[in-house]
């Protein structure tokens, strides 16, 4: 896959793999936009528990409705569209990425680069961690009246996976997924492409990995949330499986080696962070409206994020997952149940705790987003425990995905500067 | 016999508390006995009565529980059925309970599983997960699988063998639970002004904190009672409340949409109590029935994914049709994923065929009626006069 390379935007500091990646993002929306021409369909997936290896068997370009949402919030051009589809009748209550995708969808299905979105050939429904994505493509087949295919993947409810779980899933496949993306194709499936797709995953993956470990280094090299969104783009996406992503995950990691070399902190908007004050690891997504500011009240305080939550969900990778080629089917499926919101309270509790000791972290912060109860929804309790269990503090900020209406700055900065004096007040307290 | 109305003061008693007295005196009355709590949608509580245990029914703390502790585990915008639960959990109210089932219902119940598992580490919590895959090849043996694991643990904790003639005995006990249901249904459809929606509202959630046995006689004893009264005829409207499967609205919002003009002839409160549209078969391997039945026999309801796009939202048009109603009232608790996300399918199924419908949010706690008499009372009124 090549996608057309575009000249990276200026307006802000970035490092290479941040241009090169924001190159692959914006080629698969060329790609996209250029479906009437080549002929290509088009399969509509989510991000946590997607099947980029499997769906590239069948010569197919993916389309991430959460991609488009986050894209659009960054261009702040979400609201307008959360504002139409609540026009058409959907609850100011609800997920703002579905609204969101529906209000692009209500005028005129323009993403966020400008080109238009296809319709889908195939909405793929891989119900991994989100109750919100199963009636999220309800919605999307009611208007588009397309083939959709449904992969039930169980919930890890008491912390393990079962091989019943797996051959569930598996099951799904052989008999659900793969007959439909054949018929909507008219590709044969081929396990050894499929084969092929996986080593190129695991071979990025060990990459990926060692960049958010790098974070265990003092100054971190890397901030795993804020930079950590630039890092998980292919992984996560439409690139997972292809040599691409090998090849952008090995210039990250060079990258990466180079600034430890050279004991740099990480890259921001307004150059490198030199002050490391604060280690802190999030829980939760970021906010996409106004995420520049978000960032620089991190980094205005010599704040990093040395691990993160929201970047284990397209899957928890730094516990030891890969995929594996010689296991194609099986470990689609694991993957599947391995991705962070479809693991139970407990064992995010235990990762949060890992994260904290591994990472020598000052403490925890998180940021619960109105839209996305799948995370939120226990936050507070998770909160207390990691409290408990380590001793360190942690902070609890409110904002949304891509609602700017959910987005407080004042309220938010205020809340941060409070919780690193409160680090600066335990580690006086324990000098 | 009892009379109607001392039959519907019983169940309000039940309704109001919050103590659970009647499933702790069930408990205490014979040593080894023990209770399963459940949240709402759907549990195979025929499993949990096989293994001689009874069945209780959380559907939260109502309009009359002060949440203090729950509302610090919970953000504002998250839903009030979890906060109360916790409520009920930290305030003691539930240590007489020996396990819960968390079912599938949307990711807030999800995650309440994991935050019992970290509350009470010692207690029994297990999500219990059921197939969005209707093949029975595929989704219908992952569910057996799940039934197995799920009677096993029972087992376990209340050292009874669930035998298969026990599950079958138990497999027709809640049969014809879930007819009387429907036979109550349908007395109120034909006859609304006999059997008020909150009564009938009262007899089932009664269903939800007493012995299945009892339960049944009752529902029995409330036909017979409600059918030899002679109480007038209103000239009302006839609706179907839809989105009401999870957070329960308080009983005299149940009562507000009776008053304002409107004669409830279907809902979806409380759906575990007729989940089956046709009996499960009790000649073969009763977990396989059980699981297949739920393949082939579930009511239609936002959790539960349609396969078939052609006929999404079509049982709330049939709804309508068979119970002659004349509109559709949407009453979904606020921040209900699955109901409120469900809703613009639901409605633009139900424009296409010319179905009136309003829509409005609750929470259980929900104090001030009157908004909610006037939209129902003007949307009974539209009904009268332009439908």
């Amino acid at each position: 896959m090549n996608a057309p390379q575009r000249k990276p935007s200026t307006d802000v500091q970035k490092d290479a793999s941040m241009a090169k990646q924001k190159a692959m993002i914006d080629g698969n929306f060329d790609r996209l936009g250029n479906v009437k021409n080549t002929g290509e369909k088009v399969s509509y997936t989510f991000v946590p528990g997607n099947l980029n290896e499997l769906i590239m068997c069948f010569d197919m370009v993916g389309n991430y409705p959460e991609i488009n949402a986050i894209q659009n919030g960054l261009r702040k051009k979400s609201g307008g569209m959360i504002m139409e589809a609540e026009k058409w009748g959907h609850s100011e209550d609800v997920c703002t990425y579905v609204k969101a995708d529906i209000g692009m969808m209500r005028k005129g299905n323009i993403g966020p680069t400008g080109q238009p979105i296809p319709e889908p050939d195939i909405l793929m429904l891989s119900y991994t961690g989100c109750y919100t994505f199963l009636k999220w493509f309800e919605l999307l087949r009611h208007d588009y009246k397309c083939e959709t295919a449904m992969l039930h993947v169980p919930y890890t409810g008491d912390g393990v996976i079962t091989k019943a779980m797996t051959d569930y899933v598996v099951k799904q496949l052989k008999e659900e997924v793969i007959p439909k993306y054949e018929k909507v194709s008219g590709v044969k499936f081929d396990i050894d492409r499929l084969r092929e797709n996986l080593a190129h995953s695991a071979k990025a993956e060990d990459d990926f990995v060692w960049v958010l470990e790098s974070a265990k280094n003092k100054p971190s090299p890397i901030d795993a949330y804020f930079g950590g969104i630039y890092y998980i783009g292919p992984i996560f996406t439409a690139f997972r499986g292809t040599d691409l992503a090998v090849d952008y995950y090995k210039t990250l990691r060079e990258e990466i080696e180079e600034r430890i070399r050279k004991g740099q902190g990480p890259i921001t908007p307004e150059g490198e962070m030199k002050n490391e004050k604060y280690r802190i690891v999030t829980e939760g997504p970021p906010n996409y409206t106004s995420m520049r500011e978000f960032w620089k009240m991190f980094y205005d305080e010599g704040a990093v994020v040395v691990a993160s939550t929201y970047t284990k969900v397209g899957g928890t990778y730094d516990f030891g997952f890969r995929h594996d080629p010689s296991r194609p089917l099986e470990s689609l499926a694991e993957y599947c149940m391995h991705c962070y919101t479809n693991r139970n309270l407990p064992e995010r509790t235990r990762m949060l705790e890992t994260y904290i000791n591994d990472y020598e972290a000052d403490g925890l912060l998180i940021n619960s987003i109105k839209s996305c109860n799948s995370f939120a929804a226990g936050e507070l309790m998770m909160m207390r425990e990691v409290e408990k269990r380590t001793g360190k503090p942690a902070a609890f900020v409110e904002t949304d995905l891509v609602d700017p209406r959910y987005f407080s700055a004042a309220n938010v900065k205020n809340r941060l500067e409070s919780y690193f004096q409160m680090i600066d007040q335990k580690r006086r307290a324990g000098a | 016999m009892a009379t109607r109305e001392e039959i519907t003061n019983r169940c309000q008693a039940l309704y109001d508390d919050l103590d659970f007295t009647a499933a702790r005196t069930w408990k205490e009355a014979k040593p080894g006995r023990h209770v399963i709590g459940y949240l709402p949608m759907y549990v195979p509580r025929e499993i949990i009565h096989a293994a001689g245990m009874m069945p209780l029914g959380i559907l939260g703390g109502g309009d009359q529980l002060e949440v203090i502790q729950g509302d610090a585990y919970y953000q504002s915008y998250i839903c009030r059925i979890p906060r109360s639960t916790i409520e009920l959990l930290l305030t003691n109210r539930l240590d007489f309970v020996d396990g819960m089932l968390f079912p599938s219902i949307c990711d807030v119940i999800r995650n309440l599983s994991g935050m019992w598992k970290l509350l009470r580490p010692d207690v029994y919590a297990h999500y219990f997960d059921v197939p969005q895959n209707y093949m029975k090849d595929v989704g219908g043996e992952f569910y057996i699988h799940e039934l197995n694991v799920l009677k096993e643990d029972l087992e376990k904790i209340s050292g009874n063998k669930v035998t298969n003639d026990a599950l079958k005995n138990s497999i027709e006990l809640y049969n014809e639970n879930r007819r009387l249901t429907r036979e109550l249904y349908k007395f109120r459809a034909d006859k609304p002004w006999l059997a008020p929606s909150s009564e009938v509202y009262l007899i089932n959630r009664a269903g939800m904190v007493i012995p299945v046995e009892d339960h049944n006689i009752l529902i029995k004893d409330y036909i017979e009672a409600a059918r030899q009264e002679d109480r007038p005829k209103r000239d009302n409207s006839r609706v179907v409340i839809s989105g009401s499967f999870c957070e329960q609205p308080p009983i005299n919002l149940i009562k507000s949409i009776e008053m304002s003009g409107c004669y409830v002839v279907d809902d979806d409160y409380m759906l575990v109590n007729r989940w089956f549209t046709k009996p499960v078969p009790t000649d073969g391997d009763p977990i396989q029935a059980l699981s297949y039945t739920f393949l082939e026999a579930s009511v239609k309801m936002p959790s539960c994914f349609e396969p078939n796009e052609d006929i999404k939202g079509q049982f709330l048009v049939d709804l309508v049709r068979e119970n002659n109603a004349e509109g559709v009232i949407f009453a979904a608790a606020s921040f209900c994923d699955p109901a409120l996300l469900e809703r613009p399918i639901l409605q633009d199924v139900l424009n296409q065929v010319d179905i009136p419908h309003v829509s409005f949010k609750y929470a259980e706690n929900t104090g001030q009626m009157q908004p909610i008499r006037e939209q129902a009372g003007t949307f009974a009124d539209s009904i009268k006069l332009w439908s």
